[in-house]
């Protein structure tokens, strides 16, 4: 299985808070709405979402997810950032879209 | 085994939002409750969490593991809830839109948490607040 680490190596993905690079990622959810994602997304997942504030590292951490992408050029908050430290939760970033993340993730995690 | 906790909740303060519900979650861990058991428990306590950060000024979250179950009391000052019934269904929610805009407000809070326990209970009173009481079973039987 792949881990944090691979996956920002094969996609390209920047690196703004450095968690845990060596958790397995059992898969992706992508969600707007963070009930959702409290709702449904599975421990270890990688989460694509367009959210930047504080609240995605809190949703990240009683989830279990494997870390956050954030797309579309967007940037996590200052606060979002240092709460992220503290709880040891990676946080990546792309410039681009979440349609072409997930597909890029989709033929690596569906090959593995 | 008799552990207990209690968090102060502040309205509106979305920064620190899910630290009890993190803390109870770690409580749980070290105490070697099973995983399913804690997700359970930690997604209830966050949607809880959530709803008094988002429509109250203050509230508590408490606590209780024993006797084979975990309780999870919260108590707030907050608006009350009208019709508990429609705020049961899930997609109703009266967030205000800044609150949707971050990804919360979809009306899936109190369905989660009734999901998730194996008892629930709202007492709510308009004008005055709202407790819940979730209740999660430790064992099967």
């Amino acid at each position: 299985m792949l881990k944090v680490s691979d996956i920002i190596e094969k996609i390209g993905l920047d690196i703004r808070v450095s968690g845990d690079m060596h958790k397995y990622v059992t898969g992706c959810y992508i969600s707007d709405l963070l009930s959702d994602v409290m709702a449904h997304s599975k421990d270890g997942e990688l989460w694509i979402t367009l959210q930047t504030h504080p609240n995605i590292v809190a949703v990240a951490v009683i989830k279990g997810l494997s870390c956050i992408v954030i797309t579309n050029g967007r940037l996590p908050e200052t606060d979002t950032v240092k709460k992220a430290e503290s709880e040891n939760i990676t946080i990546l970033t792309t410039s681009k879209t979440t349609f072409e993340i997930a597909g890029l993730l989709y033929n690596i995690l569906r090959s593995e | 085994m008799n552990v207990e906790g209690c968090f102060q909740l502040m309205g509106g303060d979305f920064t620190n939002a899910g630290a009890a519900s993190s803390e109870l979650k770690s409580t749980l861990s070290k105490l070697g409750v099973s995983q399913d058991i804690i997700r359970r428990a930690s997604i209830a306590a966050f949607e809880a969490e959530m709803n008094i950060i988002i429509h109250a000024v203050a509230g508590t979250m408490h606590y209780v593991v024993n006797n084979g179950e975990i309780r999870i009391i919260l108590t707030d000052m907050g608006p009350g809830i009208e019709d508990i019934e429609l705020a049961m269904q899930e997609g109703y929610s009266t967030a205000p839109d800044w609150v949707r805009e971050m990804g919360w407000g979809a009306g899936m809070g109190l369905p989660n948490i009734k999901k998730n326990a194996d008892r629930f209970k709202i007492d709510s009173v308009v004008g005055e607040g709202t407790t819940l009481e979730i209740v999660i079973y430790m064992r099967k039987d």
